[in-house]
Parts: C-alpha cells; sequence; structure tokens
C-alpha cells in the first residue's frame, strides 16, 4: 500500500480512537468509584455537544465573532453544564440507589439516556435532522502525496492529548485525585479517614461528563454535524474500550478506545469482506480479548482486605 | 281558494312526476371502486392527497354526461400499518360490488395486501407504494403500479450519468432493504450502459465515521461516488469526503432529497445530484390540467406528491370499465394489456408484472441551497459544472 494513504488511515484511526478514549475515561471513572455502569454517559456527550452548538448561536447573537474566544466559550460553557448535568444524574438517579443491585443503576441510567435523547429530538428546534456544526478551527491542510493532513484534525488530536494528561495529572497528583482514589479503593475506609464521599463521587461524576462534553464538541468540530443519536453507538463502544482495557484504570481505558478505533479502521480497510461487517469484526475480537482476559488488558489493581 | 290549491297540486304533480320520468331515462348503472391509502397517521397527508385526488377522478367523471355508468368511491384507510392494510383491502375485495382499485401509499402495507387481491380476483393499481417487490415479488395478474420504482430510479439515473459522460464508480451504500435494493439494481443499470465500479462499501444506517471507507475511495479516485440511502449519513459522507479530499461528484438517490441535506450540507450540498420517482406537478404533461381541477374541487388538503399518481389511476381504472363493462375479470384482462396510455402523470404501460414501464423520474441538483429539476438548472444549462467533467 502506498504509505501516504497508510499515514491517512493511522490519522484518520488516531482521531477516531481520541474521540473513544475520552468517552471510555468516564466509564471507568464512574465504574472506579461507584462500581456502576452508567449508560446515559453517550447521551449526555450528545448534550454536550448541542450545549456547544447553543452556546455558539448565543454568541453569534450577541456579535461575538472571534472564533478562539467562541471556541473557548463554547468549550468552557459546554463542559459546566454538561457537569452539572451530569452531577445530577450522580446525584438523584445513581447515589440512591448505592445499596440497590448493579441492574437497577444500570437500568435507570439507560432510561435517563433516552430521556436525554428523546427531549433532544423533540425539543430542539428541528431536532431529529442532522445539524451543522460551525467548523472553528483553522482549515488548512499539508498535503504530501496521498497524504493530507488537516491542522484542524491535528489541533484536536493535540488538544485531546492535552485533556487525557490533565486527567491523568489529576487523578495521580492532586488532592483531589487522591480523595477519588480513596473512594474508587474503598469507599467505607475513605470515610472513616474523613473523605466527604457523596462530594467526590459527585465531583468524579461532574469531570467523567465534562470530559464527554469535551468529545462531543471534538465530534462536533472534526465532522461538522452532530445529531440527536450520536451518542448511542460512541456509548456503547466506549463502554467495551473501557471493559476491554479494563474497568477502573484510565490508561486501560485510553489503550481500549485506541485499540477499538485500530481495529474498526482495519476491519474497513484490509479486510477482504465488505466494510458493513466492521463493527462485526471490532466487536467479535473485542469478545474475544475478553475471553482471554476477563478483568481487561490493564486490571484495576486489587486491594488487599483484612 | 280551495281551487286555486288544487290547481297548484296538480301543477306540482305533474313537475313532479316529468323530473321523476327524466330521471329515470338518464339513470345509469351504479359501479363501485375502491381507494385505499394511509387516511391517518404520520404519512396522512399523503393518504387524503391522493384519497382526493382519486375522488376527483371519479366526480369529473360523473359529470360527463357521455359516462356510461354513475360510480361511487368507498376510501379505506390502511393506517400504513400492513395488518390493518390487509383488512381493509380484504373488506374491499370480499365486496362483489367493487369492481377495482386504486391502493396504497405505503411500501410495507401493499406488500401484505397484494395476496389478498389475488385471493379475492380484484384488480388493483398501486399509485403510491415504491418497493419494486410490490410488483416484481409475485405473479399477480391483478396488481399494476402507475408510479415508478428504485428501478426506474436507478435506470434513469445511470443512462443520464453516463451520458454526461462519467465512467467510474464507487457505491456506498447503507445496509437496509432501501440501500440494499439501490445498490443492486444502480449496478445491474450501470452494467448495461457500460460504466465501471470500482468498489463497494456496505456502512449500518447510524454510522458517524466514514474515514476509513472514503480514504479508500480516495485511493481508488472515482470519478462518481454513488450513495444508496438516506440523508443522516448521506449528510456524513459528503462532510467527510470534503474533509479528506475526495475530489469525486456526489450522487444520491431519492432518499436524500430532503431539505434536511441542504440546510446541514450549506454550500457543501451545491452539484449533489438526487433522482426521484414522479414529478413536480408543473412538469407533469396533464400537470397544469390536474392543478385547476383541484383548485376548482376546492379540497380543504393540497394533493400532495403522489395525488397525480392517485388521480391517473382512478381515471385508468374508470376509464377500463367504461370500455369492457363493470367485470372484475374483464377489467384485470384489460388493464394487463395497457400499453400507451395517455394520463396526466405521462404514458403509462405496464410490463408482464403490471409495472408502469415509461415511470415518471425527475433529476434534481443542489444549486444555491435548493433542489432544483436538472433540465431548469444553471448545471443543466451549462452555467455551472459538476465535478470531475
Amino acid at each position: 500500500m502506498d504509505i501516504g494513504f497508510l499515514g491517512q488511515y493511522v490519522v484518520n484511526g488516531l482521531m477516531l480512537g481520541m474521540m473513544y478514549s475520552l468517552v471510555a475515561v468516564g466509564f471507568t471513572l464512574f465504574f472506579g468509584v461507584l462500581d456502576i455502569i452508567k449508560f446515559s454517559h453517550g447521551d449526555v456527550l450528545m448534550v454536550g455537544a448541542f450545549a456547544g452548538l447553543t452556546t455558539f448561536f448565543g454568541l453569534e447573537a450577541i456579535g461575538i465573532e472571534s472564533a478562539w474566544i467562541q471556541l473557548v466559550t463554547i468549550v468552557v460553557v459546554s463542559c459546566v453544564l454538561t457537569g452539572i448535568l451530569g452531577s445530577m444524574i450522580g446525584k438523584y438517579l445513581v447515589l440512591p440507589l448505592k445499596s440497590a443491585p448493579a441492574l437497577n443503576t444500570l437500568l435507570i441510567t439507560l432510561m435517563a439516556g433516552t430521556v436525554l435523547r428523546e427531549c433532544i429530538r423533540l425539543f430542539f428546534p428541528d431536532g431529529s435532522n442532522p445539524k451543522p456544526f460551525p467548523s472553528l478551527l483553522p482549515s488548512e491542510s499539508y498535503s504530501w502525496g496521498n497524504f493530507t493532513l488537516r491542522l484542524d484534525s491535528l489541533m484536536l488530536l493535540i488538544f485531546g492529548t492535552l485533556v487525557i494528561v490533565a486527567i491523568s495529572l489529576l487523578i495521580n497528583k492532586t488532592k483531589l485525585g487522591l480523595a477519588i482514589r480513596a473512594v474508587a479503593q474503598d469507599g467505607e475506609t475513605a470515610k472513616i479517614m474523613g473523605i466527604n464521599f457523596t462530594l467526590v463521587v459527585i465531583v468524579t461524576f461532574a469531570i467523567g461528563s465534562g470530559v464527554a462534553a469535551i468529545a462531543g464538541i471534538m465530534n462536533g468540530l472534526y465532522y461538522n454535524e452532530i445529531n440527536f443519536d450520536m451518542g448511542l453507538l460512541l456509548g456503547v463502544i466506549g463502554f467495551s474500550a473501557a471493559i476491554v482495557g479494563g474497568l477502573g484504570n484510565i490508561y486501560g481505558a485510553i489503550l481500549g478506545g485506541f485499540l477499538f478505533a485500530g481495529l474498526q479502521t482495519f476491519g474497513a480497510v484490509a479486510l477482504p469482506f465488505a466494510s458493513a461487517y466492521k463493527d462485526v469484526f471490532a466487536f467479535a475480537v473485542i469478545i474475544m480479548i475478553m475471553a482471554w482476559r476477563p478483568t481487561g488488558l490493564i486490571a484495576e489493581r486489587t486491594s488487599e482486605r483484612v | 281558494m280551495q281551487k286555486t290549491f288544487r290547481i297548484l297540486t296538480f301543477l306540482v304533480m305533474v313537475c313532479l312526476v316529468g323530473s321523476l320520468l327524466t330521471t329515470a331515462a338518464l339513470a345509469k348503472e351504479k359501479v363501485k371502486v375502491a381507494f385505499i391509502g394511509p387516511l391517518t397517521g404520520g404519512v396522512s397527508a399523503n393518504g387524503i392527497g391522493g384519497r382526493n385526488s382519486a375522488q376527483l377522478a371519479v366526480n369529473l367523471r360523473n359529470a360527463d354526461p357521455s359516462a356510461k355508468y354513475e360510480y361511487e368511491m368507498i376510501s379505506l384507510d390502511d393506517e400504513c400499518k400492513p395488518n390493518i392494510g390487509v383488512q381493509v383491502a380484504t373488506k374491499a375485495a370480499a365486496d362483489k360490488h367493487v369492481i377495482a382499485a386504486a391502493t396504497h401509499y405505503c411500501s410495507a402495507v401493499a406488500m401484505g395486501a397484494v395476496g389478498t387481491y389475488n385471493k379475492f380476483g380484484l384488480p388493483v393499481i398501486v399509485w403510491g407504494a415504491v418497493l419494486p417487490d410490490v410488483t416484481y415479488g409475485n405473479d399477480y395478474k391483478e396488481v399494476h403500479r402507475v408510479n415508478g420504482t428504485m428501478i426506474n430510479q436507478n435506470q434513469v439515473a445511470a443512462k443520464f450519468m453516463r451520458d454526461m459522460g462519467y465512467k467510474t464508480w464507487v457505491i456506498i451504500h447503507d445496509t437496509t432493504d432501501y440501500g440494499k435494493g439501490h445498490n443492486t439494481y444502480f449496478t445491474k443499470e450501470l452494467e448495461k450502459v457500460g460504466g465501471k465500479i470500482l468498489g463497494r462499501f456496505g456502512v449500518t444506517a447510524d454510522q458517524q465515521d466514514f474515514t476509513a471507507e472514503l480514504t479508500k475511495v480516495k485511493q481508488l479516485n472515482p470519478d462518481v461516488v454513488y450513495f444508496g440511502g438516506l440523508t443522516n449519513i448521506g449528510v456524513r459522507i459528503r462532510l467527510q469526503m470534503e474533509k479528506l479530499g475526495v475530489d469525486a461528484q456526489f450522487q444520491g438517490t431519492s432518499g436524500i432529497k430532503s431539505d434536511a441535506f441542504l440546510n446541514t450540507l450549506g454550500p457543501l450540498s451545491e452539484g449533489a445530484l438526487s433522482f426521484q420517482e414522479g414529478a413536480p406537478i408543473d412538469k407533469l404533461p396533464g400537470g397544469k390540467y390536474f392543478t385547476e381541477q383541484y383548485d376548482k374541487a376546492g379540497f380543504e388538503r393540497g394533493h400532495e406528491a403522489y395525488g397525480p399518481f392517485a388521480f391517473a389511476a382512478m381515471n385508468l381504472i374508470l376509464d377500463t370499465i367504461e370500455d369492457v363493462g363493470p367485470n372484475r375479470k374483464k377489467v384485470r384482462k384489460s388493464l394487463n394489456k395497457v400499453n400507451g396510455y395517455e394520463s396526466i402523470v405521462g404514458e403509462i404501460s405496464f410490463d408482464d408484472h403490471g409495472q408502469n414501464k415509461v415511470a415518471a423520474i425527475t433529476k434534481y441538483v443542489g444549486q444555491d441551497g435548493k433542489w432544483v429539476v436538472w433540465e431548469d438548472s444553471e448545471y443543466g444549462n451549462g452555467k455551472r459544472k459538476l465535478k470531475k467533467l
């Protein structure tokens, strides 16, 4: 294969993997602190993207036209709103069911996701049709033979990497991160040590949802189009990525995200049969990996309990 | 006083008897025909438009003094649901007084109901459903159709594109029946006119990322990207083609001919092609006559896109009954042989499956944020150029 096209596939796969990873990080954070699966995560991401779009309309309406100011405002507003939404889901839907079977949490978040999705579809103006997302990033592109690198893709990749580094620093280097890790390891003991359990859980939900909003906006900026059911498949893929990487471990989630994107790209390009089966192929490989390593590629460190 | 009253009564009686006698002399045999379509539910606008148009055909016929029979149209609601469709089809078909019917807008309903017409021997003309299998999936002699199918659509599309000078294609289609059907029929038609298909990609109907497929398309470097599917992923594919620098003409099907496609893509929708069964009313041969009559009749709702087809179907039924008499078998035999029948939607000729061979298909091109009929567009008259020409 031509080296240029190979490079193109790699960049496409990296971009896709970055978005999957950001979604998977959320899943893994929630599982870490509460051992629950929050299935509304994909739809929270979609709300984030729509919040970004609405902010953009708002800024246009009051006459702010600098793309950079718009971009920063969109990211901040959307992250904050989505963070609030996520923490509310955590506080009012997930925490009250803490001692109920995990299945209940799974169901209630699944339903919450459907409510969010249908709300956008019904109440956002003309919500059932795809919406154009503004391209705020510079659209220059550089070509080397058959390889085209767009400046906006490169910027999104760098930004995504920064977000992941920031999350990792937050978890590993700050007091808040210490608290999150303590709660993740043993909630009861953490409480005894004077950590505000509820607050830590809610903050974790806010962080995870904020990251989802960033993934949503990246999605919008990259594809220039968002729609009300974009979160559905992203949610499932992000969840699979988190599982295959090892639930509860952020590096596992990131690895899982890139792995899934790689499999999809490989499935679409290199397999002799039609690309219609690329998802079948990717999910089948994931199933095999899960059979081989049930706890994921990088498993959560199990704490020793006395 | 009483005398005057008697004379008056007498005069009234004379008048009454006289008028009765004249009516008796003019009275015609009553013949029942049926209309079936979705009159309630999400697509009821199309159903009601069709019903009104069919009713218009019946009314005009009844107003015509040279008509041999007096027609009564019963209209039934299939709700665009297959189970209800079979019920009402049975109701119409089991009524021996109903000689023929114009039926169905929804393909799934038509698919369910055609067996019933065959069983009861009721000749029908489909006025709106587009799935090829409604006529081609069976050998029922009772079933005919005036509107085109995706087969006609792709026939026109393949020939048109080849005549424009395009040589190579890549097909992207969604993996629903709709997308797969387009893939099959377009391939078949393109082979007939000598186009070459370099690659074929099936995609799921909710896919977001097409960069892998499109990078491969870029590698194959076709003249045209043919897309068989609906607006939502059509938009994504067109956008991502641009991002990856895939420089090919974008050719869609009826599935992308929506305002959402144009609005979401903005300037990128420029030059996108779409093909659709039917035609804007002013492009139909009898369009002007039909709109005039429809407006005069004062219906509350519009006739919608398929109204003219319902009108043509009902008119064909009435003409056939006039010709061979109110007898189902005779009507069926006569309908099977329809060839070169002049109607408001153009010439109608049924093939051996009862499908109209010369169905109207219109070519549309995206121009300045609107779908413009090709012949009227700046692309059609050479002011603007499609890609790779």
